[in-house]
């Protein structure tokens, strides 16, 4: 019953925003200078050639008609056609999102490892040196972005140490027909654990970078809330039934801290996903964010919308499993009407 | 009469050096009731919290000894003492809303330990909560397995705890205060649960509560603490006929069964408290020296 209501009005919610964020970048990706249509054409074309070009993608009509068109298209599935690669919008987005999809993910699980691990050794040896070395390092991992973090596994790892690949998806030798664009998913399901290795290890410096601020964030958050559930009564009382420190840390606190780090770590990805973008760059990697620079520079407006409305909808759908996970993990809510 | 659990000379400080318990000296004797009366802050929590071992961190045990079942524990490793304690001790705590954890079923909280801590099998443990379930008076105890913490009643959720802390038949059992946290109309059917409980599985049973009407109901022997220091020890029976110490004499003309219900009640005289506060010093100025 919960889970219901919260889904209808998440849904709800979710076209709201996805069409206000239609509206905005709608507006300002015409506002902005820069004719996207002079720059398609070799110089020396004449104000006429512009002129057709711009008739022939709309760019004559008014901002109101041109989104009343565009808005109709999207209803019916058809985002426009990309003016630098003159092909549906629709399929060009979809067809980099499971890459940026799967180096997210990677991120997340990489992130929640690594703070996790370091929240659960923080809480275990809490106010002794340990907690204060951890403490320090999460400082350090969260003062520095993710893109700095890019470069700065790029100079280790790529020039001084070069031992991982710091550019690309895939090594092309490995010359693998994927049937999907979803090539992690679908190495692991043909268990081919030679191309897992390959794309792990491409993915392995850009997914670091994007979550070691997460992993220190998790780190302190959570440690906080299992510093503080340790002192409450259940967690005492599981004490005296024998249970090993860790045991109790695991079993009694865990369960109850990680409700309110949950929240935050929602948010947080979603943070993550946006640090795709230059990150992707960053390692020349094939995905929507790499895109999303290209469109921007093309000036390439039916591109850049389609991508927008589409990390738009990423967001939310983050979101709305956060929301769905909360209640599942949190027997109060689960029962309640 | 030999003592279960018995406590010597035990002095907790916190960390600065300010003693929280003075030189407590208590037995409690096998399957026997011994009450522990104090005012709040007295520091009889402390007492429990060093037996179980879960004093918290600002504490520590500077001297004494905690003899339980013919085993000094403090002289074992914190990983052994754990084990000894979790096998033959259990806790009734305070307040049974904070008690039991919110995120599981109140089947594994009761089981758990059965299976992790004392090997049992599933099956046998899962029997034996049902069992205790139905002895502890819950109505329906399969479905009551399978409810959270928050579909309960505080006097339901406190029944629970009862039944697992006699669960794996601990020798010594240590009630925080059990019914302090309840309504008043719950409070005398947990105190002659527990009661009822004690006698039947004949347990040692250290009685924690400020409340002397309790004490009398339970007891068999009790200790009076004022400021982390036991001001007297004594059998229930000659306690209520001659209470010895005069702190003592006062908390028993202080509380209301004892003196004419309908009449006024005696407050602690400050004589009384500046005499009692007078002998903490010169036991503080003893320690020192
Ligand atoms: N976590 C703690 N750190 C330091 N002092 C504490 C802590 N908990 C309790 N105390 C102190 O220990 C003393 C005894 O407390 P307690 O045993 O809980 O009293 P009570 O007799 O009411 O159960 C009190 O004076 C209290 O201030
Ligand atoms: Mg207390």
């Amino acid at each position: 019953m919960a889970l219901l209501r919260t889904f209808l009005l998440r849904l709800v919610t979710t076209i709201i925003t996805l069409f206000g964020v239609a509206v905005i970048v709608f507006v300002v990706i015409r506002v902005v200078p820069g004719n996207p249509i002079a720059m398609m054409l070799p110089p020396g074309a004449t104000e006429d050639d512009i002129a057709q070009l711009q008739a022939l993608y709309g760019f004559d009509k008014s901002i109101l008609e041109q989104f009343i068109i565009w808005l109709s298209g999207v209803v019916q599935g058809d985002f426009g056609t990309s003016i630098s690669t003159r092909q549906p919008v629709a399929g060009l987005v979809l067809n980099r999102l499971p890459a940026t999809l799967e180096l997210s993910i990677i991120s997340l699980i990489f992130a929640v490892l690594m703070g996790g691990t370091m929240a659960l050794l923080g809480t275990r040896y809490r106010d002794g040196k340990a907690e204060g070395v951890i403490d320090v390092i999460a400082g350090m991992a969260l003062s520095i972005p993710d893109f700095l973090w890019g470069l700065i596994l790029i100079l280790l790892f790529g020039v001084l140490w070069p031992v991982f690949h710091i550019s690309g998806r895939i090594s092309p030798a490995l010359n693998i027909d994927f049937s999907t664009q979803f090539y992690l998913f679908e190495a692991i399901l043909r268990l081919r654990f030679d191309v897992i290795y390959d794309l792990i290890g491409h993915m392995l410096m850009p997914a670091l970078a994007l979550a070691i601020p997460l992993a220190a964030i998790i780190a302190q958050l959570l440690k906080q809330s299992l510093k503080e559930t340790m002192h409450l009564d259940y967690v005492t009382l599981a004490r005296t039934k024998g249970y090993s420190e860790g045991k109790v840390i695991t079993r009694e606190a865990l369960p109850n801290a990680v409700l309110p780090t949950l929240t935050l770590v929602g948010v947080q990805f979603t943070f993550l996903i946006g640090g795709t973008v230059i990150i992707e760059r960053l390692f020349s990697y094939e995905g929507l964010g790499n895109m999303a620079i290209d469109a921007v520079i093309n000036r390439d407006l039916p591109l850049i919308q389609g991508i927008v409305i589409l990390f738009a909808l990423l967001f939310t759908l983050v979101n709305l499993t956060v929301d769905i996970l909360y209640v599942v993990l949190n027997p109060r809510l689960r029962n309640a009407r | 009469m030999t003592a279960y659990l018995s406590i010597r000379n035990l002095t907790v400080t916190l960390t600065g050096g300010t003693p929280i318990l003075r030189n407590v000296s208590l037995d409690v004797v096998a399957g026997q009731v011994h009450g522990l009366v104090g005012e709040s802050g007295a520091g009889k929590s402390m007492i429990g919290k060093a037996v179980l071992g879960t004093l918290p961190r600002a504490l520590t045990i500077s001297t004494g000894e905690i003899w339980l079942d013919g085993v000094n524990i403090l002289t074992l490793k914190p990983s052994q003492r754990r084990q000894r304690i979790g096998a033959i001790a259990a806790l009734i705590p305070q307040d049974p809303l904070t008690a039991l954890n919110p995120s599981k079923r109140i089947g594994p909280q009761i089981t758990r330990r059965l299976v992790d801590i004392l090997g049992w099998s599933k099956q046998v443990a899962t029997a034996r909560a049902l069992e205790l379930l139905a002895e502890v008076q819950i109505p329906d105890p399969v479905r009551v397995m399978r409810t959270y913490p928050h579909e309960l009643s505080g006097g339901m959720r406190q029944r629970i705890l009862i039944a697992s802390a006699f669960a794996a038949e601990p020798k010594l059992i240590i009630a925080d205060e059990p019914t302090t946290a309840l309504d008043v109309t719950v409070q005398k059917q947990i105190l002659r649960l527990i009661s009822d409980m004690q006698t039947r599985h004949s347990t040692a049973l250290l009685f924690v509560t400020h409340d002397l009407g309790v004490v009398s109901k339970v007891c068999d022997t009790l200790s009076v603490l004022y400021a982390g220091k036991v001001v007297e020890d004594a059998r229930m029976h000659r306690f209520f006929m001659r209470p010895i110490h005069p702190y003592s004499a006062a908390l028993l003309a202080a509380t209301p069964t004892y003196t004419d219900p309908t009449g006024s009640l005696t407050p602690v005289s400050p004589k009384v408290i500046k005499a009692v506060e007078q002998e903490i010093q010169e036991h503080d100025m003893r320690a020192r020296q």
